[in-house]
């Protein structure tokens, strides 16, 4: 069989520079390998601070109740569901990067699947906190899970939307996680086989679990990725899926819609493109990574955020067409008085929301701007302040005036442990990412060394004399054996 | 699991290794693995190793997970505690598709993940002899091994013929035991040579 790997060099590399085998190794280990940083250990105290004062938050809640938060009887959901549903979306990026374009067969994810898929299972992590700590008396958690109990056993609501979530969050984070760990394990071992200290040799010797790249075990991995991927693919869309049944099974006007699902999905990429560009954008500059994120990564993931953000767009408009269309009195109520009423008490969060998501993106329709990185950095912080306020704006503005005038709640507005609880998953998110960046390798080496002799930039540009060949000459060298 | 005697070529190309893993073998060699850095699509068939039924696996562990979430609902809300819930119907398997199909997923990726992990003999303290650690890196390790037959002048003569950058012979368990990599301690140093 042939060798040859050829990519037409009309595609940009996917690796700059000179690179060898060896030089991949070097270049992604040496962060690794390198003693942190004062600016590390600047934003790994801070994102601790900020964990602690979460746990602070939390601890005030479970010692005095939800009372302590400022949801009151319409606005049963507020800060904490906005933010469960804000995180969860964020945590869909990785999967979708790793898993629907493994099966799409793009190249460019092998740079940034690794960070990505660690960040989704973080900011699933940080999702799940908000419903548990919700429950109130969170001691009964367990009541979730359908065990024998001594109630009969009387078994969960299987029917319910909620139940739904526990499943597809608690799978989700789980095969998130195998997925991850099982790519990282060759990872660890080019470290432990590095490894000069005696730490690191046996850290990464039992994080690695032996491997030792045979073939056969090459083979049954690729063959575990490319099934895992399979499974992920319409996984990561029946979990937001799931999230939005929560509310469209509802039949609070505002929720019961049947466009939830798919919208609910293309915003999760949206903000989770954008929280991979965030992180992204800085990771690549200080560990020094910029031959292997380029902006040529950082081109593409724009161009998902423009789609992905029409996308949204269209929803919002179609939800609020079907509104006026459909003649249902309470249904418009609640977008016309309730959302597009700029002087409705929650009017102004609606237009940030528009703002943020639909009219900002468009401007990556314009090359020049998709490659900027520091407008691709505060855009992507824009997006997830658009997608924050998306999520309140669906929850609060649907409950706050329920059907009967007289038990409309007066403004929400948090207190401060709601706020605190979520800055505290930013903690929690922010302290996991800092560690994942120092002691693992952000980018998947095994993986670009698998597309370096296609997309290497070294490599693209020998390909000169096949790119001048003809096509008969091109299928005469290489389409069969010629018995080497 | 034996110590064995191999001899190694190191190879620092891909496009090297191919062609010499497929005149090692028409040569009659007995090839014991191939340890490479990243995944080399073609190289399983060429070392004659069979497509893996990792996947078959996966299938019956999903199918599993399908049975267990449908038969346990069905059980639960049917049979050991019927609920009304709105008036309903208790056999009502629309509203359990969600989570059948999570636990489809669930089932199969953890059963195949333990499966792979089993397979490749896979865990956390176990640890495996390594021909050579650059084949993590950037080299491409060939082993193959000596039996009674085998004349290893000759071998070592064809694996430089073929490519190999460098060849050696070394003495290797072939299994794995539980050890840790910053010590060098051998569960099975004591044994002897198995011919």
């Amino acid at each position: 069989m042939s060798l040859l790997r050829y990519e037409s060099q009309v595609r940009p590399p996917l690796v700059q520079g000179n690179k060898d085998y060896h030089q991949v190794t070097e270049d992604i280990c040496r962060p690794v390998e390198a003693k942190p940083s004062k600016l590390w250990w600047i934003g790994f105290l801070i994102s601790v601070a900020f964990l602690g004062f979460g746990i602070f938050s939390v601890t005030m809640e479970v010692m005095y109740g939800t009372g302590q938060w400022n949801l009151n009887k319409t606005i049963g959901w507020g800060w904490d569901i906005t933010n469960f549903v804000w995180w969860v979306g964020i945590g869909h990026a990785g999967t979708l990067i790793s898993a629907i374009l493994l099966l799409f067969r793009q190249g460019w994810r092998t740079g940034v699947n690794r960070a990505a898929e660690a960040m989704t299972i973080f900011a699933v992590m940080c999702a799940g906190q908000f419903p548990i700590w919700h429950m109130g008396r969170v001691w009964d958690a367990f009541f979730v899970l359908p065990y024998a109990n001594t109630r009969g056993p009387l078994w969960v609501n299987f029917n319910s939307p909620l139940l739904w979530d526990v499943f597809a969050i608690s799978t989700y984070f789980t095969v998130s996680l195998l997925f991850w760990y099982s790519g990282l394990l060759p990872d660890l071992a080019t470290l432990r086989d590095r490894a000069k200290l005696k730490w690191r040799k046996f850290f990464y010797g039992v994080a690695s679990f032996g491997w030792t790249g045979s073939t056969k075990h090459w083979q049954r991995h690729e063959a575990l990725s490319l099934v895992l991927a399979g499974l992920s693919t319409p996984l990561v869309l029946s979990v937001h899926t799931i999230v939005s049944f929560d509310f469209a099974t509802s039949v609070v006007p505002g929720w019961h819609t049947t466009i939830f699902p798919p919208y609910f999905v293309a915003g999760a990429i949206f903000s989770g493109f954008a929280m991979v560009q965030t992180l992204l954008v800085v990771t690549r500059k200080v560990l020094g990574l910029e031959e292997y994120i380029t902006l040529e990564h950082i081109d593409v993931m724009n161009k998902v955020i423009v789609l992905t953000g029409s996308i949204v767009g269209i929803a919002y408009l179609t939800e609020l067409f079907i509104a006026w269309y459909s003649h249902v009195d309470y249904e418009w109520f609640a977008f016309s008085q309730n959302r597009v009423n700029l002087n409705s008490p929650y009017g102004w969060s609606y237009y940030i929301m528009m703002g943020c998501n639909v009219l900002s993106p468009q401007i990556f329709w314009f090359r020049k701007m998709r490659r900027n990185l520091l407008l691709t950095f505060f855009m992507s912080i824009l997006v997830n302040i658009g997608m924050w306020f998306e999520r309140f704006v669906i929850i609060v503005t649907s409950v706050y005036r329920d059907y009967l005038p007289s038990s409309w709640s007066t403004y929400y507005t948090p207190t401060i442990w709601e706020v605190g609880f979520y800055l505290g998953t930013f903690g929690l998110f922010f302290t996991c990412y800092f560690l994942f960046s120092k002691f693992f390798p952000v980018i998947a080496v095994a993986e670009i060394k698998h597309i370096l002799k296609r997309s290497g930039e070294n490599y693209k540009a020998k390909m000169d004399g096949v790119e001048n060949q003809s096509f008969d000459d091109f299928s005469h060298d290489h389409g069969h054996d010629h018995g080497a | 699991m034996p110590v064995k005697k191999f001899v190694v070529g190191n190879f620092d190309d891909e496009a090297v290794l191919f062609p010499a893993v497929k005149k090692v073998r028409r040569a009659g060699y007995k090839i014991h693995d191939v340890f490479t850095p990243f995944p080399i699509h073609g190289l399983d068939k060429e070392m004659g190793l069979r497509d893996t039924s990792l996947h078959v696996a996966g299938f019956i562990y999903g199918i599993t997970g399908t049975a267990t979430a449908v038969g346990f609902i069905t059980w639960a809300l049917t049979i050991d505690w019927a609920l009304n819930f709105g008036g309903k119907p208790y056999f009502s398997l629309p509203a359990w598709i969600p989570i059948t199909f999570e636990l489809t997923v669930l089932f199969a990726s953890v059963g195949m993940v333990l499966t792979f992990c089993w397979l490749c003999q896979l865990a956390p303290f176990v640890k495996k002899d390594h021909f050579n650690p650059r084949s993590t890196d950037d080299t491409f390790v060939m082993a193959l091994e000596c039996t009674a037959k085998t004349n290893e002048q000759d071998a070592i003569n064809f694996l430089n013929g073929v490519g190999a950058k460098e060849v050696s012979v070394q003495y290797r368990e072939t299994g794995w035991w539980l050890g840790r990599y910053d010590k060098d301690n051998m569960k099975f140093e004591k044994r002897e040579l198995a011919h």
